[in-house]
């Protein structure tokens, strides 16, 4: 930029240079046109100087000029005598004031105003500074191409000579619309033909038949049009009701208005719900959605700027006070939700209600004819209302509960045993009821808990005896589904061969445990379970049509020896325990491995059969980093290698092309295939079509700007003044000079 | 002069020009509008119908882009427009031919749903282009299924009829002339159980007696190319890359025929070979011995690529995976182990059954696995990186053959009985729970395999050759440039020619093969850290934050620092923030290593 500056203020003073130069073409000084007020002059001249030689100091500088004097010389003015420096101006003040040489003063003083002229910059200088405005210029032309550049980069194809784009591909009924009538016979033809309106492309119907296709009856006409008025003439009738309805400020009016029309809907809801379910169906659901917006938004809860301004008013305004309850209220209503027809209960009763006459029936099986009369009374309370049955339940579970409790108590002491079984009757039980749980809670939470009344453990206790029977039920029931599984599954081979399985997993997961440790006991055994899984699937044998002769002569019996020998037969060679060993193998030698820096006898005592200590092994234990985790790192009967395929590597890319700076991205550009083996002839052709076509016995030219769109410019030729600026012409001169002034 | 009315061109005769000023006259050849609700609002309506004639006048730059967009609903078969050309004919079926996004969705191989990280402007036009480009090819890939003309049939039971009960014979009866000549039997009790293999077009069948009968044919003309008895027990035997040449391993060597049943080459690197496989696309022979080696022949160039020990003792358990080219063995203890010829050791060891692992096969997607072991089960497994079984079934005797159709048919040889089972679709699989065909042969299975492009399953047993039909098992559609049935003489060796030129090295055989168009990205990291290393300093690293110099007094030294802290601070929150969510997620993911947590947990003691 400096150096811009420079050379413009360079560039400024020759040019002030030249003008002085050109300044006495211009105006040449004329001497001769004075010589008539010479005398005057000179005796003002004298009278003035004598006035200014009153004072006795300048007299004697006082020279006369009559005579030549000595020093007059040709190379030299003297202004001995005047005293006073020559001024340029001076020289060329005339000695009448004239105002055609304003003008030249101005300039004079301007270039007065500059003190020293200066010297012009060196060559080398100026040269670089030609060099750099034109590079500026130059880049400036040519970032006019750059689209250009970018569009022939991106193209798919190039075809060179460079040709005008091609059209569409039209059918040739197209390209034979815009032919023009060439001959004169053609010319006339097409007169006439359009004189006379006749098709000249479609030769099916003329103009005027088509319009008697068309064309309505006057009556049609007529009563269209009268509709079409009256449409419009009703449009305005409403129209200007809703703009003055709109302008009613009444609030009253509005209100009804609102009532009313919440009414109607109403009614119209109703009738649509009898006419069609679906629709009004629908209808609720938009009712619900309105309710849902009004609970995600805070409309109507005295919370906007106007309800606000309401409660202050409200103390004492008994109409803002309305108001806001309005606003309240239908808040409420909004959000209240759509009532769709429930079977009246609500449902979570329902479902305990439910659940409890279940367990009930269950106790009723399970029940001991020790007490009939309990179940009894049970029974027949079963059938009553809702309520009290309820209430029963729960006295029945207590009672239930207790007698478990008993029992438990039994089995844990015979003595309270005795207690509790031998009243047999109901109300010995009742009676007795807070001594057996006092005992029962006192087995189970071992005196924690301190009764402080048989009242208060009376109401503790349902809720805790609630949890007590499914803790207890939960074996038994277990149990029973085991049992019954094994009933079912008894001929199966596999069942049996399951329990066996199962042991050698857990001995072998003992195996694992003291190998391995802890910690990784629990993964393991989760793995070993799966691999159980994964080979004792229980698949179901198929029935098929036609068995195989070795297997049908078989009978059932005979086919289970077999199945049995094989079993036998298998029973040596663990598999399993093999697969893993070898998995494990695998795994450790995958693993990347720890460095050992330890020297012993460094630091410390060493010898035969010492050891460095656990410490300084610690210390100089370099960890390998934990690498990626296995790929069969959840898959219990596979070993993956983790291996490089060094081979395949090799035929991989290893450097990322140009654009690309993330591999996902190339990646991405290489997926589909190209070979024709996976394309379509066309696609095949079009995925390896050449990125530049040249034709051959073609010229190639540069490209022009007239090529691509661009109208040429004159000063596109400075790229010659570029590249030989010493051979610069006065023309290009003063064209880069004016470039560079403005 | 006058001219042929353009359509858009305005230029009405002289007298009419006062008419326009206040309403443009129709012309005839312009098109009507429809209705009367033109006249109604006369507006917007003209617009569109001048839009619409000028159409055709411009280059439809923009239609050629979007000719393969895929809108989300099927194409409509009207275009919305329909042109009026000079002879008046519209074309009913105008703009491109349809298709639909479904069978599109098949061929489009990017996937999309894989976030990738902010591409750059310059990369971003790459990448827009990539998928323009996929995008194309797969709606014309789609648009060519228009001309797989053939449909795969299916065997349909009567309500309630069991399909495995219709015998061949019912078939044999329902289908016509040609379909039922390919169900034939051939009776060779004397030499033998046969193992027998087709040819990749699937015209050709050659099969060996274990007593040393050897013969090719053309199954479908029945024409005898060769015969012989090689004096010598045939383990197996198979077809090379055409039906030309002939690999037999024999008792002690593997040996490679002609059509003409003379013997080529006696390949004694292979011996005491059990199974044989051939790989296309690779010109490998892979050969599992009864030494435990696995050996991969290279056919068009004569040398062994690779001989691997397997480590599990005798080889007899052997498959290919068609899809990517990986050889399956299955071992006495009941692994199955994945091997290719660039590994030293299995790509994946799979623990399928608990006794020894009988028979292995692959379906043609390379999606399933199905294996039999000695413990008389039958498991399907899923190959797509997690290799559990999917379902698994008990036999009343293990199957010792199974073999995929092209479709994904799975059919077991157990003893004299052959079991086929179907899936619902071609890349399902097969369900195992009701047999879709059965059948029972003269003899035991000793060898299986579908035939390709027939529906026809061709069983080696030690009572001969059967040739059963199979509805549905094959693929209908055959590529012509690829495995042509009915391809000459001159074709096949043109077809040879292109197939040795485009022959895939074995050293890429992987397990995923889509990996080789994946970029190293070891190597790259590798790279990369070399180059750093090199110059001194990261270049792709990212430079440290400089404030710019802010004017009006505000660049002050203190402002600077501060400005710089500020960024600094900001960045070091991320990393922490980020370091604590990962900490969180390892949390999470630790914590669940038990069962599945249940609220009855509690109550456990």
């Amino acid at each position: 930029m400096n150096a811009n500056q420079a050379a413009e203020s360079n560039l400024l003073a020759s040019n002030q240079q030249k003008e002085l130069e050109d300044l006495p073409k211009d105006y040449p000084l004329s001497t001769s046109e004075d010589e008539g007020d010479k005398d005057e002059e000179r005796k003002h001249q004298k009278l003035l100087e004598s006035i200014s030689s009153l004072n006795g100091k300048d007299r004697q500088k006082l020279a006369d000029r009559s005579e030549a004097s000595l020093k007059v010389s040709e190379f030299s003015v003297s202004s001995e005598g005047s005293g006073e420096k020559l001024v340029l101006s001076d020289l060329l003040e005339p000695v009448k004031t004239s105002s055609s040489l304003a003008a030249v003063k101005k300039q004079l003083n301007r270039v007065k105003s500059k003190k020293t002229v200066e010297l012009p910059l060196h060559r080398e200088e100026i040269e670089r500074i030609h060099r750099e405005v034109a590079f500026n210029k130059s880049s400036q032309i040519l970032s006019k191409w750059d689209p250009v550049v970018l569009k022939n980069r991106q193209a798919e194809q190039l075809v060179f000579p460079l040709s005008k784009p091609q059209s569409a591909f039209a059918p040739i009924e197209h390209v034979v619309n815009g032919w023009k009538a060439g001959t004169p016979l053609e010319q006339e033809i097409f007169n006439l033909l359009h004189k006379n309106k006749q098709p000249v492309t479609d030769p099916l119907l003329t103009p005027v038949e088509k319009a008697s296709l068309k064309a309505m009856s006057l009556e049609e006409v007529k009563m269209r049009r009268a509709e079409l008025q009256r449409a419009r003439a009703l449009q305005s009738y409403y129209e200007a009701r809703a703009r003055r309805e709109k302008r009613i400020k009444s609030k009253k009016y509005h209100r009804i208005l609102k009532k009313g029309k919440a009414k109607q809907a109403l009614k119209d809801f109703e009738k649509l719900q009898k006419v069609n379910p679906a629709a009004a169906l629908e209808e609720l659901e938009k009712l619900d959605k309105a309710r849902m917006m009004e609970r995600m938004s805070l409309k109507h809860q005295n919370s906007g700027k106007w309800a606000k301004s309401k409660a202050i008013m409200a103390k004492y305004d008994l109409e803002a006070r309305q108001a806001m309850q309005e606003q309240l209220a239908r808040n409420k209503e909004l959000t209240q939700k759509v009532q769709i027809k429930a079977n009246g209960l609500n449902p979570w009763m329902f479902r305990n209600h439910f659940i409890d006459a279940k367990e009930a029936e269950v106790q009723k099986d399970l029940e001991d004819p020790a007490e009939p009369e309990a179940q009894e009374t049970s029974e027949s309370e079963e059938e009553k209302a809702v309520v009290e049955e309820e209430t029963l339940l729960k006295e029945f579970e207590e009672r239930r509960s207790l007698r478990q409790k008993s029992e438990l108590n039994h089995m844990a002491e015979p003595v309270h045993r005795r207690v509790t079984k031998d009243p047999s009757s109901q109300e010995v039980l009742s009676d007795l009821r807070a001594l057996c749980q006092k005992l029962s809670t006192e087995n189970h939470q071992s005196g924690k808990q301190e009764l402080s009344s048989a009242r208060t453990a009376q109401r503790e206790e349902p809720a805790r005896e609630e949890e007590e029977p499914m803790l207890l039920q939960r074996p038994e029931r277990a149990r029973t589904l085991d049992e019954l599984e094994e009933l079912g599954r008894e001929g199966c081979v596999e069942n049996e061969e399951l329990p066996r399985t199962a042991v050698e997993g857990l001995q072998l997961e003992k195996n694992l445990s003291n190998h391995i440790g802890a910690p990784k006991e629990k993964k393991r055994k989760e793995q070993m379970i799966d691999l159980q899984n994964l080979l004792t699937t229980k698949s179901p044998s198929v029935k098929s049509l036609a068995v195989p002769t070795t297997v049908q002569e078989l009978e059932d019996e005979e086919e289970r020896d077999q199945r049995q020998i094989i079993k036998e037969a298998f029973a040596g060679d663990d598999v399993i325990r093999d697969f893993l060993k070898e998995k494990r193998e695998a795994v450790e030698a995958s693993k990347p491995k720890d460095l050992d820096l330890t020297l012993p006898g460094w630091g410390e005592w060493g010898g035969i059969g010492l050891k460095p200590s656990a410490k300084k092994r610690r210390r100089f234990l370099i960890k390998a980093p934990e690498g990626p985790p296995r790929k069969d790192k959840n898959l219990p009967n596979v070993i993956i290698n983790e291996k490089r395929n060094t081979h395949a590597a090799a035929h991989q890319v290893q450097v990322l092309p140009h654009p690309f700076t993330h591999h996902q991205q190339f990646e991405r550009t290489i997926q589909t295939p190209v070979g024709s083996t996976w394309n379509t002839q066309r696609a095949f052709q079009k995925l390896t079509m050449p990125k530049v076509v040249t034709k051959p016995g073609h010229i190639i030219k540069p490209i022009k700007a007239e090529d691509v769109g661009y109208r040429s410019s004159s000063r596109s030729d400075l790229s010659v003044i570029q590249r030989n600026p010493k051979r610069l012409s006065i023309r290009h001169k003063k064209h880069l000079e004016n470039n560079c002034v403005d | 002069m006058e001219t042929v009315p353009e359509p858009g061109s305005n230029v009405p005769p002289k007298k009419d020009r006062l008419q326009t000023k206040k309403k443009k006259p129709r012309r005839y050849w312009e098109q009507e509008t429809t209705g009367t609700a033109a006249g109604a609002s006369p507006g917007p309506p003209r617009k569109r119908k001048r839009n619409r004639e000028l159409r055709p006048q411009k280059p439809k730059k923009n239609d050629t882009s979007k000719k393969f967009r895929m809108s989300k609903k099927p194409r409509e078969l009207k275009s919305p427009r329909p042109q009026r050309s000079l002879s008046g004919a519209q074309d009913p079926f105008a703009g491109p031919a349809p298709f639909s996004v479904e069978v599109v969705q098949k061929y489009c191989r990017i996937d999309k749903s894989k976030e990738l990280p902010h591409p750059k402007t310059k990369t971003r036009s790459r990448l827009v282009v990539a998928e323009a480009q996929e995008e194309e090819t797969s709606v014309r890939a789609a648009r060519s299924e228009l001309l797989l003309t053939e449909e795969p049939g299916f065997l349909e039971g009567e309500d309630g009829e069991d399909t495995a009960k219709i015998r061949q014979a019912d078939i044999v009866e329902a289908v016509d002339i040609a379909s039922a000549a390919k169900h034939f039997d051939l009776n060779l009790r004397q030499f033998g159980p046969y193992r027998l293999n087709y040819s990749r077009t699937g015209r050709h069948l050659a099969f060996g007696g274990r007593r040393g009968h050897v013969a090719a044919l053309d199954w479908v003309t029945k024409k005898l190319m060769c015969e012989i008895n090689v004096m010598e027990a045939v383990r197996d035997i198979r077809f090379l890359h055409s039906e030309a040449l002939l690999a037999v391993a024999q008792n002690r060597w593997l040996h490679i025929y002609d059509n003409q049943g003379i013997e080529l080459h006696c390949v004694r690197r292979c011996d005491r070979v059990t199974r044989l496989e051939f790989l296309p696309f690779h010109f490998l022979l892979a050969t599992a011995s009864e030494t435990g080696f696995l050996t991969y022949l290279d056919v068009s160039v004569g040398k062994i690529v690779a001989a691997l020990n397997a480590r599990a003792g005798r080889l007899s358990v052997m498959t290919q995976n068609p899809y990517n080219a990986v050889i399956h063995l299955g071992h006495s203890n009941g692994t199955v182990s994945l091997w290719s010829p660039a590994m030293k050791e299995p790509l994946v060891k799979i623990l399928c059954h608990r006794g020894g692992v009988r028979a292995v096969a692959v379906d043609s997607t390379g999606m399933h696995m199905a294996t039999s072991g000695l413990d008389h089960q039958l498991k399907v497994f899923d190959l797509r990186g997690t290799f559990q079984p999917l379902s698994a079934r008990t036999l009343p005797q293990g199957a010792g053959h199974l073999a995929f159709s092209q479709r994904g048919l799975l059919a077991a040889g157990m003893g004299d009985v052959v079991n086929i089972w179907a899936g619902q679709g071609k890349a399902s699989p097969p369900s195992l729970e009701q047999p879709y065909l059965t059948h029972r042969l003269s003899g035991h299975v000793h060898g299986l395999q579908f035939c390709p492009y027939e529906d026809v399953l061709g069983v080696g047993h030690s009572g001969g050759i059967t040739s059963m039909l199979v509805p549905g098992a094959a693929e209908p559609n055959f590529d012509g440039l690829e495995s042509n049935p009915y391809r000459s003489r001159k074709q096949r060796q043109e077809w040879e020619v292109k197939a040795l030129l485009e022959k895939v090295p074995a050293e890429l055989i992987c397990l995923d093969p889509r990996a080789l168009a994946e970029v190293d990205v070891i190597s790259l990291e590798q790279a990369k850290k070399e180059r750093a290393e090199r110059l001194g300093y990261d270049p792709d690293a990212r430079t440290p934050f400089q404030p710019k110099p802010k004017q009006k007094g505000r660049s002050s030294t203190a402002s600077l620092v501060k400005r710089k802290r500020k960024v600094m601070d900001q960045e070091h929150r991320d990393k922490i923030r980020q370091s604590l969510e990962q900490q969180l997620q390892k949390q999470e993911k630790a914590k669940p290593t038990g069962a599945r947590p249940s609220a009855l947990d509690r109550f456990v003691r």
